[in-house]
C-alpha cells in the first residue's frame, strides 16, 4: 500500500510539469498583450500621437516588469522555478501575490463546494437506494425522470430564475441577490449572521448542487441495482432476511463503493461550475477571481488557478483511490 | 492494378457481409429504442429544432417571403440568400430600405415580422403580447425575444455538432492509436488523457475564448479541445476488444498496413459507442456554448443566442419573459439530447435485450 502511494507520488512529478506546460502555453501563445489592458486605460485627454508615445513607453515598462520581454522558454523556467518556492507571481491588476488573492478566497469556495458536496451525497444516496430497491415502481420512474431533469437544468438558467422570481421585489423576495452578507450585518449577534449567511448561500448552493445532486444520485441507484443482482444478495433473500436488511445491510455497503470514489472527478466539475455561480451572485471565490484574472488577462492569476485546481483534483483522485482500498478489502494496490 | 490484387475483391465481401448484418441489428438497436417513448419524444424535438435551424429565415424575418410589388413579384428573403452567395444582387431601389414601409400589392410575412437584430424602438422591454407581434416579448432595446430564439438554434446547434465533432476526431484518433499499437504509445496517451481530465473543463473553455478570441469557430475549437478524452477512452476500450479477433489477424496476414486496419477495419465495428457518447457531447457543446454567451464571451455581440438573449434578463430583472424563454430553450435541447444519448444506450445495452 504505502509502495503504492509513493508510486504515484512520484507520478506527479511528471504530471506537474506536464500540468504547468499545458496551462502556460494556453496563456502565453495567446495572441494580443495584457499590457494593452493595463496601459490603455487612462490618459483620455492627450494627444493621438503623444498618448501613443507615453503608452509605448509604459508598455515596454509593464512588459520588463512581468517578465514578458524574455524568450518565452525562460519566462517558462522563471515562473516554474517560483512556483516551486510557492511564489505564484504578481497579479498584473494590483501587483498583489497571486498566491495570496487566492488564499483569501479558498475558504469560501471551500465552504460552498464541501456544502454542495455534503448536500448532494446526503439527498442522492437514500433517493438512489429507495428508486433501485422499488425499481419500476412509480416512484422510481418518477424519480428518474425528475432527475433527469434536474441533470438537464443549466444551472445559470436556475440562477436568473431564481433571481427574478425569488429575489426580486416585483415577485417574491425571499432571498438576497448577490454577496454573502447584508451590509451592515458587522454589528449583528452572532446567530443573526449566521442565518444572514446561510440566507445568501441557499440559491448560489442550489444552483451548484442540482446537478452533482442529480448525477450521484442516478449512479447511485445504477450501483445498488448492480450489486442487488449478485449471488450474495439472492443468498441473503434465501436465507428469509427482510428486504430491509438484505438492501440496507447486505447491499448498500458494496454500492457505496463506486459512489465515493466519483468524489475525485466530481471536483473539476464544480471548480469550473464556481465561475459561473459566483460571477451571477458576486460571491467573492475564486470562482469570481478566476472570471475576472480572465476578463484583464492576467496571466499569473489564470495560470494559477489552472495549476492550483489541477493539483487540488490530482490529490482528490490520489485520496479516493486510497479510500478506495480501504473500503474494498477486494482491492489491493500491491501483488502479494 | 487494384483488380489484380485479392485484397481488392476482399473488401467489398467483406462490404457485403456488413450490411447484412447492420440491417438486422439497426433493426434491433431501433425496436430497443422505440420501447422508450421519452427519448422518441426527444427525437422528434431535435426533429423540430432541426426544422428551426433550416427554417430561420422563413419564420423570424423583417422581409416578406413573397410579395408584389410595383406590379412586379419578389422573393425577399430568397433573393437575400442569393445576394449573401454573391450571385446575385439586390436592385438599386431596394438597398437600404425598410421593407415594411414598401407599399405591396399583396405580401406575405413570416409569422414574426422580425429580424433578431431588429431594433423595435417603440417596443422595448414589452411583454409578450399578439398585438405588438412580438409574441414573446423584447429585451431592453427592442429586439424580438422569439426571433432570437429561432436564429438562435442556428448558433446552439452548429456549435453542438461541430465542437462535438471535433471532440470525436481527436478522440477517436488518439483512442484507436492507443488502443492498437498498445505499449508505451498507449501509457503516454493515456497519461496525456490522465492530465487533460485534471483541468476543469469550463474553466479551460472560457480561458481559451477569452484570450484567443469569441468567434463562433473558438468556441467550437475549445469546447472540442477540451471535452475529447471520453471519446479517447470509450475507443481505446473497444480497440482492445477487437483488436485480437479473427477477422483483424487476417487483414494483418494479408498484409495490409496499420493505418488501413485501424482505420478501415477495425474502427467501424469500434466507433458505436463513441457514438453515442456523441448525443451526450452535444448536450454538453450546447451548454457550454450558451453559458459562455450567458458571461458574455459568446459569439460577436451583433449576433443573438439562447445564452444572449438570457443574460439580458440579469440586467434587467423585471422581464420575467428574458429569462424564462431562453433558458427553456436551452434546457429543452439539453434534455432532449440527452434523453436520445440514455435511449441509444440503454437500446445498445446487452444486459436490457430481450
Amino acid at each position: 500500500m504505502s509502495q503504492y502511494i509513493l508510486k504515484r507520488l512520484l507520478l506527479f512529478i511528471p504530471t506537474l510539469i506536464a500540468i504547468t506546460i499545458i496551462t502556460f502555453a494556453i496563456s502565453h501563445l495567446a495572441p494580443g498583450d495584457p499590457t494593452e489592458l493595463k496601459v490603455g486605460v487612462s490618459n483620455e485627454s492627450m494627444k493621438a500621437d503623444e498618448k501613443s508615445q507615453i503608452n509605448e513607453q509604459a508598455k515596454q515598462y509593464y512588459k520588463a516588469k512581468w517578465g514578458l520581454d524574455k524568450p518565452l522558454y525562460m519566462q517558462y523556467l522563471i515562473w516554474v522555478g517560483n512556483m516551486a518556492t510557492g511564489d505564484f507571481g504578481n497579479s498584473f491588476i494590483d501587483n498583489r501575490p497571486v498566491m495570496s488573492k487566492i488564499l483569501e478566497r479558498i475558504p469560501v469556495t471551500a465552504s460552498i463546494t464541501f456544502i454542495v458536496v455534503f448536500l448532494s451525497y446526503l439527498i442522492a444516496i437514500p433517493i438512489g437506494i429507495y428508486s433501485a430497491a422499488r425499481q419500476y415502481s412509480f416512484a422510481d420512474r418518477f424519480s428518474t425522470f425528475l432527475l433527469f431533469v434536474f441533470y438537464s437544468l443549466p444551472g445559470f438558467w436556475v440562477a436568473t430564475m431564481g433571481i427574478i422570481f425569488l429575489s426580486n421585489v416585483e415577485y417574491f423576495k425571499i432571498f438576497p441577490t448577490s454577496g454573502l452578507t447584508t451590509l451592515g450585518s458587522d454589528n449583528w449577534s452572532f446567530i443573526e449572521r449566521l442565518w444572514d449567511r446561510v440566507h445568501h448561500l441557499i440559491l448560489p448552493v442550489i444552483c451548484s448542487a442540482l446537478a452533482s445532486f442529480a448525477f450521484l444520485s442516478r449512479q447511485m441507484r445504477g450501483s445498488m441495482l448492480e450489486v442487488i443482482r449478485q449471488d450474495y444478495i439472492r443468498t441473503a433473500r434465501a436465507k428469509g432476511l427482510t428486504e430491509k436488511t438484505v438492501v440496507l445491510k447486505h447491499a448498500l455497503r458494496n454500492s457505496l463503493i463506486p459512489i465515493i470514489t466519483l468524489l475525485g472527478g466530481l471536483l473539476p466539475g464544480l471548480i469550473g461550475g464556481a465561475i459561473i455561480v459566483e460571477s451571477i451572485f458576486s460571491i467573492p471565490g475564486i470562482g469570481q477571481l478566476g472570471f475576472q484574472a480572465i476578463i484583464a488577462r492576467d496571466y499569473p492569476l489564470i495560470m494559477a488557478e489552472l495549476v492550483l485546481a489541477a493539483i487540488l483534483t490530482m490529490i482528490g483522485l490520489l485520496v479516493v483511490d486510497i479510500l478506495y482500498a480501504v473500503v474494498d478489502p477486494r482491492i489491493a494496490f500491491s501483488k502479494k | 492494378m487494384s483488380e489484380l490484387e485479392p485484397i481488392g475483391i476482399l473488401p467489398s465481401e467483406s462490404d457485403e457481409e456488413k450490411k447484412a448484418t447492420d440491417q438486422t441489428y439497426r433493426k434491433m438497436v431501433s425496436r430497443q429504442f422505440k420501447k422508450n417513448k421519452l427519448a422518441v419524444a426527444a427525437k422528434y424535438v431535435i426533429y423540430f429544432l432541426f426544422l428551426l435551424f433550416i427554417l430561420a429565415d422563413f419564420l423570424a424575418n423583417n422581409k416578406p417571403i413573397v410579395a408584389k410589388y410595383e406590379g412586379e413579384i419578389i422573393f425577399p428573403v430568397f433573393k437575400e440568400y442569393f445576394v449573401d452567395l454573391g450571385i446575385s444582387k439586390w436592385d438599386t431601389k431596394f438597398l437600404n430600405i425598410d421593407w415594411k414601409s414598401l407599399e405591396y400589392d399583396f405580401k406575405v410575412y413570416p409569422p414574426i415580422k422580425f429580424y433578431p437584430t431588429d431594433v423595435d424602438l417603440f417596443n422595448s422591454s414589452t411583454p409578450p403580447s399578439i398585438e405588438t407581434g412580438h409574441f414573446l416579448g423584447t429585451d431592453g432595446i427592442g429586439r424580438d425575444v422569439l426571433a432570437g430564439l429561432i436564429h438562435g438554434s442556428r448558433v446552439s446547434l452548429s456549435v453542438g455538432f461541430i465542437a462535438a465533432g471535433i471532440a470525436i476526431l481527436i478522440g477517436v484518433f488518439l483512442g484507436s492509436i492507443a488502443g492498437f499499437y498498445g505499449g508505451k504509445v498507449d501509457l503516454t496517451i493515456m497519461r496525456f488523457i490522465e492530465i487533460m481530465q485534471l483541468f476543469p473543463g469550463f474553466f479551460l473553455i472560457i480561458t481559451i475564448v477569452a484570450l484567443y478570441g469569441s468567434s463562433i469557430w473558438f468556441i467550437m475549437i475549445a469546447i472540442g479541445l477540451t471535452t475529447w478524452t471520453t471519446n479517447a477512452k470509450l475507443t481505446r476500450g473497444e480497440f482492445l476488444k477487437t483488436k485480437n479477433m479473427d477477422y483483424v489477424q487476417a487483414a494483418t496476414s494479408l498484409g495490409l498496413n496499420n493505418s488501413r486496419i485501424i482505420f478501415r477495419h477495425i474502427l467501424p465495428n469500434a466507433i458505436a459507442p463513441v457514438l453515442i457518447a456523441a448525443s451526450f457531447e452535444i448536450a454538453g457543446a450546447i451548454l457550454a456554448e450558451a453559458a459562455l454567451s450567458f458571461l458574455g464571451f459568446g459569439v460577436a455581440a451583433t449576433k443573438v443566442t439562447w445564452g444572449s438573449v438570457l443574460s439580458e434578463a440579469r440586467g434587467s430583472i423585471s422581464s420575467w419573459w428574458l429569462a424564462i424563454f431562453p433558458g427553456f430553450m436551452i434546457f429543452l435541447t439539453v434534455v432532449a439530447y440527452n434523453l436520445v444519448g440514455e435511449g441509444l444506450r440503454d437500446a445498445l445495452d446487452p444486459r436490457l435485450k430481450q
